[in-house]
């Protein structure tokens, strides 16, 4: 298991990150509705190639963090530096052009789309052709599809899906939608991948290759990864570095073995799952 | 004085637009519909009266009340028979047969009274308040359509926030599922729902039909759509915003004759529709919901 | 698997051509040996037009999915637009083939330029606030050229709102006369530009689905949400596909206004958007064949059933609410599985090409 270091601020990211700069750092994060503070001075750093966990009881705000990430809430305050840059003023869409992409709790697929077209719907970042030259089919056209096409297929290839490519997203059993929604995240070539609870729904076996899967993204890619996730194993098993919410307030940070011995953490959290 | 006068009468039809919005807003409200139909029910209101007072020579107020019966139980059947089985159907499919039921309401109108515009004689009796020493005339009829106006949304007022039935339709409105859980009669409060509106249609019917006399099987269809906007305009869905907007489109459009254009009053209306569902995306008393994330 | 998928799009979309260039075929045979009557002949024309309008608007509804009930607006933009191009260039161009064409490809454009600018404020309103919208849009459009005058002469167009004031030349002629709306048109419009113009805009729409534009739309129609999260700009292609199909409409308008002598504002009102809106649902969203099989059997069966004179439009009517109720509701299919057990298959296809 990597060991977490101290970076020059007050954070800690895996050892081999150190001398690069950490992807995504929150300084006091917070967001309030109306009187209620969802997420109140959350501060984390993570490191270009580490798999970090956000963890927390029900409604401790670990989709809200991701909302706010992702600008689909605008921070009450607070900053966020993905890769040094200030994400302050940024849509969800510019961020995602800054590179950080997500997944959804419950599940969002397009899905009338082919799998194949939901990935490739992802790639649009990266095609430069325009309107006309879809409806003249220009050579444009096609060389950018050919290359997307063949991307698509990598991608899915990672889950073993290209099978799959052609059938609709919306048919596809629960587990590969999850998996869909990965492989569609990581089309946008992010730096920061979010995932909101990756292994929901799915049976041990499935979750045992999911955390591979997730392991070797982040190493094919050499990007970092940050996960929202309720099954302990995988968690303790994958993650680097752990930050634990607590009614929107971070109770905890560390490696995984810190964290299973934080008694703030048991209290508020692993004492009731014991029975798990 | 005139521009009092405009705006009383202004008020007036915005008073009948409100009570025909109140039918849209609460169908919608409940069964997340567009009912295209309910224009038509206007008409078959106004004909039910026309035919009672003049055809049979009943007393003005029979009239009325066999309309209200009438467009009450055609509500309640058009709801059962067409609207009923595609409770769960996409809401295009629902529309399409909104409009289905729109078309032929009016074609069976046709059939039954033909085109020939029928001229209503007003059930409110013809004569004018004079104000101000003879400066401002108020027709009795304008007068009677806003008190009947306000007697109305009063009632509904209460009905809703007061009574068991009305409770039910809010708790139909925000959550079928979960108010059916709780024992409430979805389906009947439904009906109940489209019987009043329909109900309030032959009221506005008979009020629309007193003010601009003349009578064809169309005559619901433009005071349906603007009622329709009306409802939009004040926040689809919201009792006050159904009479909000009816009478601000009432004076709009009154004013927009009176001192703009009488060819171009229509789209100026819609045209002030669009500015405000712009700035206000869910209309004046909409509530904005924001998807969860 | 994907190969049969890519397939079964592509074949799809050449049926659907193939079916068009085959009518187009056997009407011209019909029309050659005199068996077809000049009520139907009369047809030919607005059918190709109503089957324009429908695949437009099923890039509205079907591919983008927003409701559009104000479709009958940019067909009128195209009409009187168009209209007025072609009339002001066939006193220089003799021939009446390009006075159309160039009248097209001009209510294309301003059918768009308007669809683009309704559609920036527009498109941020959701499901029916966008419909009533669009709708006003409809009788705003309506309500414009019914007052509108435009005539020309030898110092070129002039234009009044309200009342005739163009105040003409010697030899100068009225071309948009408010509520008499266009009068005089040369009627340039033939079958075989109209079949013409349905295959471009097949084209158009096919190819524009399947390109990084149409996943995109359709990204946007199945989960606004998690297509903004992968960077698609949703206001963009809201607007393209807006405007694209609002240009189609445009140019099918100026199809159908040329083929009659005079045409009114009035004839594309909220009625004939709603007619419209008909097409698309009875031929399935998103399916094009579907959109030009509802619009051509619905453009004929009024006419077909003329012997029912008086009960045309009830019979229509009922017609259109069981449709929709045997499409959409169970029991209801059921009940008509049970009647004809050799329907059984027919009936499962239909539940899923309508809506």
């Amino acid at each position: 298991m990597a060991k977490l270091v101290k970076i020059p601020s007050n954070s800690m990211i895996p050892e081999r990150d150190i001398g690069k700069s950490p992807i995504l750092e929150c300084v006091n994060l917070g967001i309030q509705f109306g009187g209620l503070k969802a997420v109140d001075d959350f501060n984390l750093t993570i490191g270009r190639t580490e798999i970090a966990g956000l963890i927390g009881p029900n409604g401790a705000g670990k989709t809200t963090v991701f909302n706010l990430l992702t600008k689909v809430y605008q921070p009450t305050h607070g900053t966020i530096l993905l890769d040094g840059k200030d994400t302050h003023g940024m849509n969800t869409i510019q961020v995602n052009k800054a590179g950080i992409a997500r997944t959804f709790q419950n599940i969002r697929l397009f899905n009338d789309l082919s799998v194949e077209d939901n990935v490739k719907t992802a790639m649009e970042n990266g095609m430069t052709y325009n309107m006309w030259d879809g409806i003249f089919r220009t050579p444009k056209y096609w060389k950018q599809e050919k290359i997307a096409h063949e991307r698509a297929l990598e991608l899915l290839s990672i889950f073993r899906m290209e099978d799959m490519a052609g059938m609709k997203a919306g048919s596809l059993p629960y587990g590969a939608q999850r998996r869909l929604e990965i492989v569609r995240a990581l089309a946008t070539n992010p730096s920061l991948l979010l995932l909101d609870e990756p292994a929901a729904g799915m049976n041990p076996s499935e979750t045992a290759e999911l955390m591979e899967n997730i392991r070797k993204i982040r190493d094919t890619f050499q990007i970092a990864v940050l996960l929202i996730e309720h099954d302990m194993s995988l968690v303790m098993n994958i993650c680097e570095g752990l930050c634990v919410l607590n009614f929107g307030k971070v109770i905890a940070k560390g490696t995984p073995q810190d964290i299973q011995s934080n008694p703030a953490v048991i209290e508020a959290y692993l004492g009731k799952q014991k029975e798990r | 004085m005139t521009f009092l006068s405009f705006l009383i009468s202004g008020i007036s039809l915005g008073s009948i637009y409100a009570i025909i919005a109140l039918g849209y807003t609460m169908v919608y409200g409940i069964a997340k519909m567009l009912n295209f139909a309910h224009g038509d029910v206007i008409m078959v209101g106004a004909y039910i009266c026309f035919y009672a007072t003049t055809r049979f020579e009943l007393p003005a107020i029979v009239g009325v009340i066999l309309a209200i019966i009438v467009c009450t139980v055609l509500g309640i059947v058009i709801e059962r028979l067409a609207y009923k089985p595609l409770r769960a159907a996409p809401i295009l499919a629902v529309l399409i047969t909104a409009i289905g039921v729109s078309y032929f309401l009016q074609n069976a109108a046709l059939l039954l009274w033909s085109s020939n515009p029928k001229v209503f004689t007003s059930v409110i009796p013809k004569g004018n308040i004079s104000l101000f020493g003879g400066q401002l005339t108020i027709p009795y009829v304008t007068l009677v359509t806003i008190v009947v106006c306000i007697i109305i949304m009063i009632a509904l007022v209460w009905f809703t926030s007061k009574t068991k039935m009305g409770k039910a339709m809010r708790a139909c409105s925000e959550d079928k599922g979960a108010a059916q859980l709780m024992g409430i009669n979805v389906n009947g409060t439904i009906s109940l729902t489209f019987a009043i509106g329909s109900g309030l249609a032959a009221i506005a019917g008979v009020l629309l039909c007193s003010a601009y006399p003349t009578l064809v099987p169309t005559t619901g269809s433009m005071p349906g759509i603007k009622a329709f906007t009306a409802a939009v305009f004040g926040g689809i869905g919201s009792i006050p915003g159904a009479l909000l907007g009816g009478v601000l489109l009432g004076i709009i459009e009154i004013f927009a004759k009176a001192y703009i254009s009488t060819q171009l009053s229509d789209a100026i209306v819609f045209a002030v529709l669009i500015v405000v569902l712009i700035v206000r995306p869910a209309g004046l008393l909409g509530k904005q919901v924001r998807e969860k994330v | 698997m994907k190969n049969r998928l890519k397939n079964k799009t592509t074949r799809n979309n050449f049926i659907t051509y193939g079916v068009v260039i085959l009518i187009y075929i056997v009407m011209q045979i019909l029309t050659a040996s005199g068996s077809i009557s000049s009520t139907m002949q009369g047809l030919l024309v607005p059918i190709c037009a109503y089957v324009v309008m429908a695949i437009s608007l099923n890039l509205t509804v079907g591919i983008l999915g927003e409701l559009s009930l104000g479709h009958a607006g940019f067909m009128s933009v195209g009409a009187f637009t168009g209209v007025t191009a072609a009339m002001a260039l066939s006193g220089r161009v003799s021939s009446g083939i390009v006075c159309l064409i160039v009248g097209m490809v001009v209510g294309a454009v301003f059918a768009a330029i308007v669809g683009f600018l309704i559609g920036i404020p527009v498109l941020r309103l959701k499901g029916d606030y966008l419909a009533i919208v669009t709708l006003a849009f409809g009788e705003i459009i309506k309500g414009i050229f019914n007052n509108l005058y435009v005539g020309i002469d030898s110092n070129g167009l002039h234009m009044s709102l309200l009342s005739d004031k163009t105040d003409l030349a010697e030899g100068g002629k009225l071309i948009i006369g408010g509520p008499m709306g266009l009068t005089s048109i040369p009627r340039y419009s033939t079958f075989t530009i109209g079949i013409i113009l349905v295959i471009i805009t097949l084209i158009v729409v096919f190819h524009l689905v399947s390109s990084r534009q149409g996943r995109a739309i359709m990204a946007v129609r199945d989960n606004r949400i998690a297509a903004e999260s992968i960077g698609v700009n949703i206001t963009k292609y809201k607007l393209m596909a807006f405007t694209v199909s609002a240009a189609l409409a445009g140019a099918s308008g100026t199809l159908f206004a040329m083929n009659y002598s005079t045409i009114v504002a009035n004839k594309f009102d909220f009625n004939t958007s709603i007619l419209i809106l008909v097409f698309v649902v009875l031929g399935g969203l998103g399916n094009m064949l579907g959109s030009i099989i509802a619009a051509a059997a619905l453009t004929i069966l009024p006419e077909a059933l003329r012997q029912f004179a008086d009960y045309r439009m009830l019979v229509y009517a009922i017609v259109l609410i069981l449709v929709m109720l045997a499409t959409n509701n169970d029991t209801f299919k059921n009940f008509l599985r049970r009647l004809k057990p050799g329907h059984k298959k027919a009936a499962d296809e239909d539940g899923k090409e309508a809506v």
